[in-house]
């Protein structure tokens, strides 16, 4: 699959919540080959940050040839992107990484935190399978999500951790008891390790295929520099940028 | 291409004076989807060892100002399956291809040149420098006589014209590029990046699995600079200068220093067609001085 550089526009940059952003860019060549679990790799724009920051296509729409973000300020180098306004350009590489397998007849999707800016895409993706959306998060004040993934996934399951929105607790807390009742057969997961690590322990029991989405540190983005390799469970390694950021769950948990 | 920049570096005929830095370009085909690898000087390919490796755990860089630190720890497939699987690949190209070694052992430096040196490559470059392997790397390329040794050890395994890579982190740099100029190198190229390390200081604790870490990128450019200069006053084999390389007029201090090439690493990070951008402003500056030919400005920095 054709990579790209190009000059991104900014359609639109806005505050989400405190801390998440979610950016629209125009970027024809991107936008009409984007699949969902596909990341972009783009420069802030400023000198000091000279490497490039991985981030998850949320959505792709080829008629209107957008690419959305959507990001949370976690560091030096997406405070900066957050300056970035309306009608500027962005340089971007992409699309980037081997998307999600689209399969099954009822999946479910895992997200937790800022993971769950790329099921946004999947969800839209498996249309018009009946999809179930399980996502955690601290608190209400990020948690956005419902409201984008409600035309898209058949029903929802919301977590905090403080309990001001949804179910009080992790999201993986829920997860035997929605496997049990045994209708899926397709996992999704993106989050923080430790959650996909116990998704991924999950799916094995319940002998339901599951695809995880890792991350690491990226210099180049496109397998040159071996900065972002994992192990694997033959014993081997793997490039997170070229062969992920999407794997099989039994590729990378054991 | 030019021929204001076509140059014979160490016996290679090469389109323009500017190459890849090992270890940032992968074998050149990742970056294949956005520079044409034609337009080259040459692909320096990744750290390549005897048997493969897995490289360091933990994260593997952190930015840094003007910079970044590494911890790769030569992760690579090992020898055989570079000669067998890889190389091939990069034939079509037209371009030279150089194959950077590294060994902790001088025998395996030997062994590693024979399995080489009937591969379709144009040069090795001897990593002697690498500061992200606990066993032998850099050991060797702090101290003058086993860097000497490796040289002569790799000089009777192969034919093809070697490039000893330096290390930074030594008190003498001029010393070291001439024992192994006197062991044989064909040519020398600097630097390899320098030790370091970021704390985070949220967690207190290293941000590089490795704990320690190479630094390159702009941040490094002055201490290169001044290291070429030092080493092309010392030697008189060509010098391939790199260390944080991110324009043509970056690329122009290095070849007034003394060096009748350059490598660009990091660079490529931040912008995948840097090699490309660099070659076209190379050629912007000489035209803009009424320069006929890259080589008219090699050392010619006036004290
Ligand atoms: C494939 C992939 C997809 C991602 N998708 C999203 C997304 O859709 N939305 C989102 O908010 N975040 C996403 N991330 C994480 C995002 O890349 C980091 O939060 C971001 O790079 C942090 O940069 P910073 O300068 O603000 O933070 P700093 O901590 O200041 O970053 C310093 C360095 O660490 C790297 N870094 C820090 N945290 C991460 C991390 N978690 N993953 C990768 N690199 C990191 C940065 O790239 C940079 O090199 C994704 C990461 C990967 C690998
Ligand atoms: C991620 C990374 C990996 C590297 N791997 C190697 C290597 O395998 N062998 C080697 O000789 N140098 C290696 N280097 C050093 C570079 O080739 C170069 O000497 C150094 O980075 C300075 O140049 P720069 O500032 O343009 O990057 C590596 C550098 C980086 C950033
Ligand atoms: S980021 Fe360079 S190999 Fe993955």
């Amino acid at each position: 699959m054709a990579k790209y550089q190009e000059g991104a526009l900014i359609l639109s940059h806005e505050m989400i919540a405190p801390a998440l952003r979610k950016l629209v860019l125009y970027a024809p060549q991107m936008a009409t080959t984007a699949t969902a679990g596909q990341f972009i790799h783009l420069a802030v724009g400023d000198d000091s940050h000279l490497l490039r920051r991985p981030l998850s296509i949320a959505d792709a729409d080829s008629s209107r040839k957008t690419l959305t973000i959507i990001y949370k300020i976690a560091g030096k180098g997406t405070k900066q992107l957050a300056t970035r306004q309306k009608g500027e350009s962005i340089d971007c590489m992409g699309p980037l990484g081997q998307a999600f397998t689209l399969q099954g007849e009822h999946p479910l999707l895992v997200g937790g935190g800022i993971g769950i800016a790329p099921l946004l895409l999947l969800a839209k993706s498996l249309c018009p399978r009946p999809s179930e959306v399980l996502m955690g998060g601290r608190s209400a004040e990020d948690m956005i999500w419902p409201a984008l993934f409600e035309s898209i996934c058949e029903k929802l399951h919301v977590t905090t951790d403080d309990g001001t929105a949804g179910v009080k607790g992790v999201n993986v807390e829920l997860l035997p008891d929605l496997l049990s009742k045994g209708k899926f057969d397709m996992i999704y997961t993106c989050g923080p390790k430790p959650m996909m690590a116990a998704v991924a322990q999950l799916a094995k029991e319940f002998h339901i295929p599951c695809q995880v989405s890792l991350e690491e540190y990226m210099a180049c983005g496109i397998g040159a520099c071996l900065s972002c390799t994992c192990a694997k469970t033959n014993g081997g390694r793997a490039k997170i940028c070229t062969e992920g950021p999407v794997f099989w769950s039994t590729e990378v948990f054991d | 291409m030019s021929s204001k920049l076509s140059t014979v570096f160490a016996g290679i005929s090469m389109k323009s004076p500017v190459m890849s830095a090992s270890g940032t370009f992968g074998f050149g085909l990742e970056y294949s989807d956005f520079v044409p690898l034609q337009a080259l000087g040459a692909v320096v390919v990744k750290g390549t060892t005897l048997a493969p490796r897995a490289g360091n755990t933990g994260h593997r860089i952190a930015e840094t100002p003007s910079g970044m630190l590494n911890s790769v720890g030569l992760e690579n497939p090992g020898v055989d399956e570079v000669i067998k699987h890889i190389l091939p690949q990069l034939v079509p190209y037209e371009t030279p291809v150089i194959v950077n070694i590294s060994a902790s052992t001088v025998e395996e430096y030997g062994l590693l040149a024979n399995k080489l040196s009937r591969a379709p490559i144009a040069a090795l470059e001897i990593n002697i420098s690498c500061p992200n392997v606990k066993q032998g790397g850099m050991v060797f390329g702090v101290e003058e006589e086993s860097a000497a040794a490796v040289v002569a050890s790799v000089k009777q395994n192969t034919d093809k014209p070697i490039i000893t890579k330096l290390s930074p982190n030594v008190t003498d740099i001029a010393s070291m590029a001439r024992a192994v100029e006197q062991a044989g190198t064909d040519a020398i190229s600097l630097i390899n990046t320098l030790q370091g390390m970021v704390i985070d200081i949220h967690s207190w604790r290293p941000v590089l699995g490795n704990v320690m870490g190479g630094l390159s990128g702009p941040a490094v450019k002055p201490v290169a600079v001044r290291m070429v200069y030092q080493v092309a006053q010392a030697v008189s084999v060509p010098i391939i200068g790199m260390g944080g390389i991110t324009t043509a007029d970056d690329a122009v201090e290095f070849f007034l220093a003394g060096a009748s090439a350059v490598a660009v690493g990091t660079a490529n990070f931040a912008n995948p067609r840097a090699i490309l951008d660099i070659t076209q402003g190379l050629e912007d500056y000489l035209s803009m001085k009424g320069l006929d030919h890259v080589s008219q400005l090699v050392g010619q920095v006036k004290l």
